[in-house]
């Protein structure tokens, strides 16, 4: 089924949270609401199981308009942050319980509960009291609670920010894996890059209440709408330098002269973004600085390269350079792949 | 258990500090079964004598205890359950339910939680007066009950406000209606504050003094505080020993209660917070 969030507002007394926005997700997809804290993804995700009102816009399920539904009739299934399992219930009777709001009979209850929890892989649990269940555990239960029954939509806010390094990765692709099987759209919300880029088909990516860009992963990776976008997204994060615009071409610090290309007009000031794996000894030369920091990061080696006019630029390189801090450079950079930017951030 | 500090001296001075107490009860329970021996400290010999009230009224014009000690557990019963029904709605709306004047209502309960009830009592009388409810039982428990409502209200305001509010939302979302939600997901959590709001307001009732005295001075509504003061006014003929049994078959249901529902009680003075 499909799902169309059109022109949606959403006010807080005076404060305009969310502004005319438009989210389509497609039937069996998952999509990620990715953006920094307090952009308005948990007020996106909370308009649209029921939660909040929507003050403006409409919220169509499939062509079913469902604006002005309370939660109750909107069949959406919803994974909070802390999992709100209901602590005096054993499991069974967690996941169990939007079925006896059904009145559903005892065996069809049974036969669902038991089919939900080995999808899930917490067969054995279901005796169990939340508070005797690990935080993974928990996890799953109340995933198992969200889609038992059978929602049109699954609803995941921050659904891995309460787990450990390495549960979280486990959970990441189990997820994935439940939501596949049970081919159930989804949207997660997250302000993990990682999550979004490894969990989602696409990303919509917030900022102050908008969608800056929605598109796969890859894309927003590679082809970013602005400079919010290519700042956000990758880890180390994207350096910026601001160039001498000469003559068709961008003078950077040091010499190196980028051709401007022919489909951009010449503009008086442009920002370069350079990814770290963008800048190295492999680019040949042309952008010489002094290394003022090395990170070990086991299979890798990042480091932060000073430039003559005082802007720093990261790269990532495999580890066992043997370079080291104070080091004075001569690295090149991958003109093809860097990203340019007009004045106001968006991109040339 | 090891402590970072010696526990002895500390032991010592909560010992002498209570003492006194603990020799005004030792000699409530002496007393009590004991032969009196005036301007002696020496208990005289062991008797039953003063507890003959339970099977024989005194004297002619008094009540028997056992309809006085009725009407006292009436009275405390009656107060417990208004007191936590009502509580455990009010305590709920106040601490989630957005409605008009909401601030006005809690400030209000703030005021009421601390106000001296004594400087209410002409009004009260007055009132109960003119609705033909004075010198009545039930008089007496509807005020008991209305002047320790914001007591009961404010502890279950914080019970409610420990329940995730998570909990309410996934309840919503599993389809369940707002009353469902909290009769089946919020009131299980906050049943233990329940549990102590019911004991404590039943003792409130059970040891409640001034209302009863001032509002059903008659005989037919007399609990076993007003039974026990009426005991001393009469000074025709004092009998202490009589006075001292009285006042332990009054004090027993109480201690009982403390010892059984010691660790529920406690719940209150830890806000909710299970332990
Ligand atoms: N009930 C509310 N009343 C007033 N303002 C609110 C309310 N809920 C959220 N806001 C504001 O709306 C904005 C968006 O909040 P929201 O919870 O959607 O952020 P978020 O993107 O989920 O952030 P986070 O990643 O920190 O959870 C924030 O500025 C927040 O302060
Ligand atoms: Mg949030």
């Amino acid at each position: 089924m499909q799902l169309q969030l059109k022109n949606f507002t959403k006010r807080f007394g005076d404060l305009t949270v969310i502004e005319n926005l438009d989210l389509t997700v497609n039937s069996g997809e998952m999509i990620a609401l990715l953006g920094p804290s307090g952009c308005g993804k948990s007020t996106t995700l909370f308009a649209i199981c029921g939660i909040h009102r929507m003050d403006e816009g409409e919220l169509l399920f499939g062509d079913r308009e469902v604006s002005d539904l309370p939660s109750q009739k909107r069949n959406v299934g919803v994974v909070f942050q802390n999992y709100a399992l209901y602590p005096h219930m054993s499991v069974f009777e967690n996941i169990a319980f939007p079925l006896t709001i059904k009145k559903q009979s005892a065996s069809d209850i049974e036969r669902q509960v038991n089919e939900i929890a080995e999808l899930v892989y917490i067969g054995e649990l279901l005796k169990r009291r939340p508070a005797e269940l690990s935080g993974g555990q928990q996890q799953r239960v109340a995933l198992a609670r969200a889609l038992v029954r059978k929602p049109d939509f699954l609803l995941l806010d921050e659904p891995l920010a309460n787990l450990d390094a390495k549960l979280r990765l486990e959970m990441r692709s189990e997820i994935r894996r439940i939501q596949q099987e049970t081919g159930i759209a989804a949207i997660l919300v997250t302000h993990d890059q990682v999550e979004a880029m490894s969990m989602c088909d696409r990303i919509a990516l917030m900022d102050a209440g908008k969608i800056v860009q929605f598109d796969q992963p890859s894309v927003l990776y590679t082809d970013p709408a602005n400079k919010f976008v290519a700042s956000f997204l990758g880890n180390p994060p994207i350096s910026f330098i601001d160039p001498i615009v000469d003559s068709g071409a961008l003078m950077l610090p040091g010499g190196l002269s980028i051709a401007i290309p022919e489909n951009i007009s010449a503009q008086s000031k442009v920002q370069l973004g350079i990814r770290p794996e963008s800048f190295g000894p492999q680019f040949g030369t042309g952008l010489p600085g002094k290394v003022c920091f090395v990170e070990m990061q086991g299979r890798e080696e990042l480091f932060d390269v000073l430039l003559a006019d005082g802007s720093l630029v990261r790269s990532i390189q495999p580890a066992g350079s043997g370079i080291n801090v104070g080091a004075q450079i001569d690295w090149g950079v991958a003109a093809d792949n860097v990203l340019m930017f007009d004045q106001n951030g968006a991109r040339l | 258990m090891r402590h970072n500090f010696r526990t002895w001296p500390l032991l010592l001075i909560l010992s002498l500090v209570s003492l006194p107490l603990i020799i005004m009860y030792v000699f409530q329970v002496v007393d009590s079964f004991t032969a009196p021996k005036p301007g002696s400290l020496i208990p005289g010999a062991v008797t039953f004598e003063n507890f003959r009230f339970l099977w024989e009224t005194p004297d002619p014009g008094r009540s028997s205890i056992w309809q006085v000690t009725f009407n006292t557990f009436v009275f405390a019963t009656s107060v417990a359950v208004i007191i936590t029904s009502i509580s455990m709605t009010a305590a709920y709306a106040l601490s989630r339910l957005n409605f008009p004047a909401r601030g006005f209502f809690l400030g209000g309960l703030i005021v009421l939680h601390g106000f001296p009830t004594v400087t209410l009592i002409i009004a009260i009388f007055l009132i109960l007066q003119f609705l033909g409810l004075y010198d009545s039982l039930f008089g007496v428990i509807l005020v008991k009950s209305a002047l320790e409502l914001p007591f009961g209200i404010w502890i279950m305001k914080g019970f409610y406000d420990t329940v995730p509010w998570e909990i309410e939302m996934a309840g919503v979302q599993d389809g369940a209606s707002r009353f469902t939600v909290w009769r089946r997901l919020v009131l299980p959590q906050v049943q233990p504050g329940l549990s102590a709001l019911f004991v404590l307001a039943f003792l409130l009732g059970w040891s409640e003094f001034v209302l009863p005295l001032v509002l059903a001075p008659g005989s037919d509504a007399q609990v076993l505080s007003t039974y026990l003061a009426a005991l001393i006014a009469d000074d025709s003929k004092l009998d202490f020993s009589l006075y001292k049994a009285v006042g332990m078959f009054y004090a027993l249901p109480v201690i009982f209660i403390y010892l059984v529902f010691q660790k529920k009680l406690m719940n209150i003075y830890g806000g909710g917070t299970k332990g």
